[in-house]
């Protein structure tokens, strides 16, 4: 409380610039520890057996072999996991993580053994039998909310419309956002346009798969060591599952290999924690590539009802969404942030959207990058393009014609402060790729996206070393080069040479709690709290300098990692440096550090708008990207060229959305592409160089004006590419991924018409 | 049965014992410590387990540990001279053509064949022959650029 | 102690069951934390929602933790889902 956040205008020294990231040299040469390259001492081989049915009961599972097996330390079921133990708010993330009564879907966990190597632990899955009882299944969201569907939980009461039903179902909730009145805004249009969109199911395909070791020791203490988004909520949920206390278990993170939110969640740690508890031993556990994309969690697929009006001179009078997430068994808030963000980007002065949570037999649904942004972007912003097209304006000027700005009331609620739609939709208009004339045989699409992003607990210490260097230690995971931007914002705090910062992750025992690497915040929040602490450390350095010269810390300030006395008198002081400091600190006090323990919040919503060229191949049905251009305001870029790489990746997985990825499921609800040659995500060779523009509009709510920017850029690309496509053929695509197949089922389709 | 293989290891003999059955990518992660080398998928499908195997590059999830007697093994621990980086890897981070890192040594043992064959790269030619290794955060524009960077590099040297 | 005004607080389409319908409540709070303390006790139907996760909208900026942000007089105050990232 208290900390002054404003963000005020300054010439930067150090933040801005491009130096090579701390921990490249370990990245390049294979020293970097990731989730699987830990090992301790005595560790046995974990295993998860894993049902083969979409949707069963399990009558009983018999590990009496299995156990028996020389060389089987621990076996370990829903047993296990005493439900006197249990946090009830974590019930359903246990069920996920191990199954209790009911196998929701193809690849979720049952059992999981323990033993001395890989060979010993499958060959002991192989001994242990369920018994199971194969009941109906659904793994299609608008097959699952029809009346007769077969039901997931017979507990599952929808929430969030009154009266409560009396009858249950698999919505899960209902949510309703907007405002104004889409009756009346209907009457008023002389154009409706009405279109159902299907977005299919993708993963993050985050190359690491899970992997974690655990050590539980015979006093009820315990360490883990695992690859993760945020190790202080694995380890609050992983005590709560397993009847510890959260201090009790020192969770240290590894370096991570890719997450983009599947890594908020728990898959395999609480049962790796369980078997290392049981076996007495440490234990790993790494799931493999076929887990991955059976039981950890994907994107929800979805589909989207949306039904617009335009008068005939292009302004839109009302918008409406009924928007349908699947969830997997278990109920999540995904269809409820679609509903939010699937208008964002415009001012409308009616508009209302309702999202259901559908429960399917399906993995459980986990964050993917802007989590349910993308799905509803697709839909609206498809449809922003044919209403542009039926009123015969530009699609950009019919964007611009609707823009959100400051004072515009967002669909979701509030009002605007200052935002950045409306300048990268002006940045694309002037952008050289708007402009560039198409080749023969290619097609343009555009598209905008919009996503909040969080702040949130963050907490650090910034210690001044012996040799006048300063060590910044935060809590929040680094993703993919947050260390250099943090390295970066204590240099420009402390006035010093950006070698001569270290940037540390803490473990869960050395610093106080951090949220989660999500939201976008890793930057954002950490950056806050680092500045934070330099400024309690010059606080205090300005002491020690008092102190050494023997005057007042008023009459000292801190310019360029100097101390300076300044005042009449005084001024003739030769100034003392970091190193001055630090040496003599011995003498002045001890140690000298900073601290800071803070809630970063107003992370300040961002926007982004995209430009895709495409070649179709309409023999084949291939889409080949030719070029593609991101637009996205970053607030302040600390490190610009890794803001370019969350921009371009961002687009890279949305592209692979738009044309390739999706889970397929086979009439027995079984996945039939868990791997990476069926389920196939862009390759060096799919793409093109991705162009990028970063804008920086201030936050108003950080010293430097940063906002997040690792997750907005994948929200545009499936409507930019869809659009691009759309032109292409001729035939308005509703659907992705806009596969091969897909493509020329929508040309015969067309042609028979 | 366990068998023993002697194979070198980025120049060094190194003796191993695996499990006949046993992947050359766990032998070298678990028996020899190569860490450096990644498991993404197990299927030879993402290459972030890729290693030259006689002077060819391979997945090495899709050879097995018995495969590597007599044989001779270069894996990213081995591309550095001393505490000179090699060409592409000094690249890789100028570029910043890594983010997560998961996929880098793969990336950077599929580049160095790539290079070793053909010095003078097109951007096409660098695509195509890095089509068999999968990075999920970059969207491969910094590692093309890296890549062509380091080619031109090795030209001048 | 000096007296707080009555304000208007909107509320997502989620909530208004909770408070019979209701598009807006009026209470009289002058930072989040008090907001909390006075919807939980004059429409206890809010309170698991609050348990479970509210973010406060104040003037568009989202504030999902920090309980201790004042709300300005004439600040638009709009109660929304506490989310989820990626």
């Amino acid at each position: 409380m208290g900390k002054d956040t404003a963000f005020k205008e300054r010439e930067f020294s150090a933040v801005g610039t491009r130096p090579l990231r701390p921990d490249g040299i370990d990245k390049v040469t294979g020293r970097a520890r990731y989730g699987a390259d830990f090992n301790m001492p005595g560790q046995l081989h974990g295993c998860i057996l894993r049902s083969p049915h979409a949707h069963a009961s399990i009558k009983n599972i018999d590990t009496s072999k299995a156990e028996k097996l020389k060389g089987v330390k621990a076996v370990v079921t829903r047993k296990d996991f005493k439900a006197k133990d249990v946090d009830p708010s974590l019930l359903t993330v246990l069920d996920n993580c191990m199954a209790g009564k009911t196998a929701f879907y193809d690849g979720h966990a049952v059992a999981a053994v323990a033993a001395i190597d890989a060979r010993t632990a499958k060959k002991a899955l192989q001994l242990i039998k369920v018994e199971y009882k194969v009941l109906k299944h659904v793994t299609d969201v608008d097959e699952a909310v029809k009346p007769k569907a077969p039901l997931i939980n017979k507990k599952c009461f929808t929430k969030g419309v009154d009266p409560v039903p009396a009858k249950a179902s698999n919505i899960a909730a209902v949510s309703e956002f907007g405002h104004g009145d889409v009756e009346q805004g209907f009457s008023e249009a002389d154009i409706i346009i009405e279109r159902n969109y299907k977005t299919g199911q993708a993963h993050q395909g985050y190359i690491e798969p899970h992997a974690c070791v655990a050590s539980y020791s015979p006093d009820g203490s315990a360490d883990m060591w695992v690859c993760t988004q945020g190790h202080f909520d694995f380890r609050a949920q992983c005590a709560g599952i397993l009847g510890m206390d959260a201090s009790k278990l020192r969770v240290t993170s590894s370096e991570i290999g890719g997450g983009f939110g599947g890594k908020t969640h728990l898959w395999i740690e609480p049962v790796t924690l369980a078997l290392s508890r049981k076996a007495n031993r440490p234990v790993k556990l790494v799931m493999t590539r076929d887990e991955v994309f059976r039981a950890s969690g994907p994107a929800s697929a979805t589909s989207i009802d949306i039904k617009m009006g335009v008068t005939k001179d292009g302004t839109i009078t009302a918008a409406h969404a009924e928007l349908r997430y699947a969830s997997g068994a278990y109920e999540g808030g995904w269809a409820k942030l679609g509903a939010m963000t699937a208008f964002a980007c415009y001012d409308l002065k009616n508009v209302k959207t309702i999202g259901y949570e559908v429960l399917v037999n399906r993995p459980k649904t986990a964050a993917y990058r802007a989590p349910s942004a993308p799905m509803a972007a697709f839909a609206v912003e498809s449809m922003m393009d044919e209403l542009a097209e039926q009123v015969g304006i530009k699609p950009i000027d019919f964007r611009l014609k609707h823009v959100a700005k400051e004072g515009t009331r967002s669909s979701y609620g509030p009002v605007y402060g200052p935002i950045g739609i409306g300048p990268t939709l002006e940045a694309a208009k002037n952008h050289p790729h708007m402009k560039a004339k198409l080749k023969a045989n290619q097609s343009r699409g555009m598209a905008c996206g919009f996503w909040f992003n969080f702040g949130g607990q963050s907490c650090s210490d910034l210690n001044i070393e012996p040799d006048g260097s300063a060590t910044i230690t935060v809590g929040t995971i680094d993703v993919g080069g947050a260390r250099a931007s943090l390295a970066l914002v204590v240099a420009e705090e402390l006035g010093i040479p950006y070698q001569q910062v270290k940037a540390v992750i803490a473990d869960t025992g050395s610093l106080g709690h951090n949220d989660m690497t999500h939201g976008s915040r890793g930057t954002f929040a950490s950056s806050l709290s680092a500045i934070d602490s330099c400024r309690q450390a010059i606080q205090e350095l300005c002491k020690r300098a008092a102190i050494l010269w023997d005057i007042d810390p008023e009459d000292i300030a801190w310019e360029k990692g100097e101390a300076h006395a300044i005042g009449k008198s005084k001024g003739n002081l030769p100034p003392l440096s970091l190193v001055n400091l630090a040496q003599s600190a011995e003498k002045t006090g001890g140690p000298i550090s900073g601290h800071s323990q803070i809630v970063a919040d107003g992370a300040g919503v961002s926007f982004a708008t995209h430009i895709c060229d495409v070649e179709v191949d309409q023999e084949t049905g291939q889409t080949k990207i030719a070029r593609y251009t991101v637009i996205q305001d970053a607030g302040k870029a600390v490190h610009p060229t890794y803001v370019e790489g969350q921009f371009q990746g961002g687009a890279a997985q949305g592209i692979g959305w738009a044309l390739n990825e999706e889970y397929i499921y086979g009439e027995d609800g079984r996945l039939q592409n868990p791997g990476f040659l069926d389920y196939r995500i862009p390759v060096c060779s799919d793409l093109p160089m991705i162009d990028t523009q970063i804008l920086e509009i201030p936050n108003p709510n950080h010293p430097y004006g940063v906002r997040g920017v690792g997750e907005t850029s994948i929200v545009p690309p499936l409507a930019a590419v869809g659009n691009a496509v759309s032109a292409a053929i001729g035939v308005r695509m509703t659907q992705v991924p806009m596969s091969p197949p897909r493509i020329l089922a929508a040309l015969d389709a067309a042609e028979s018409q | 049965m366990s068998v023993m293989v002697r194979s070198k290891i980025n120049g060094d003999d190194i003796e191993f014992v695996c499990q006949p059955d046993e992947t050359l990518l766990d032998a070298l992660r678990d028996r020899a410590g190569l860490t450096g080398v990644k498991e993404g998928c197990g299927t030879g499908d993402c290459g972030a387990c890729s290693i030259m195997l006689d002077g060819a590059l391979v997945c090495s999830c899709l050879v097995l540990g018995a495969e590597a007697e007599g044989r001779s093994i270069e894996t990213v621990e081995g591309m550095a001279n001393g505490d000179q980086l090699h060409p592409l890897q000094q690249q890789f981070l100028q570029h910043a053509a890594l983010q997560c890192g998961i996929c880098t040594p793969g990336f950077l043992i599929a580049a160095k064949a790539l290079l070793d064959k053909n010095p003078d790269p097109s951007e096409e030619q660098v695509r195509y022959a890095l089509a068999g290794n999968l990075c999920r955060c970059t969207g491969y524009d910094k590692i093309v650029r890296a890549v062509l960077a380091a080619a031109k590099q090795m030209r001048k040297a | 102690m000096t007296k707080v005004a009555s304000r208007v607080i909107h509320l997502w389409g989620g909530l208004r069951p909770a408070v019979n319908g209701a598009e807006s409540v009026e209470v009289c709070a002058s930072t989040i934390r008090e907001l909390m303390r006075v919807l939980a006790k004059q429409y206890p139907a809010l309170q698991p929602f609050i348990e479970e996760g509210i973010a406060v909208s104040v003037d568009g900026t989202i504030y999902r933790d920090d309980w201790s942000q004042k709300l300005p007089d004439d600040a638009e105050v709009y109660l929304l889902p506490r989310i989820e990232g990626g």
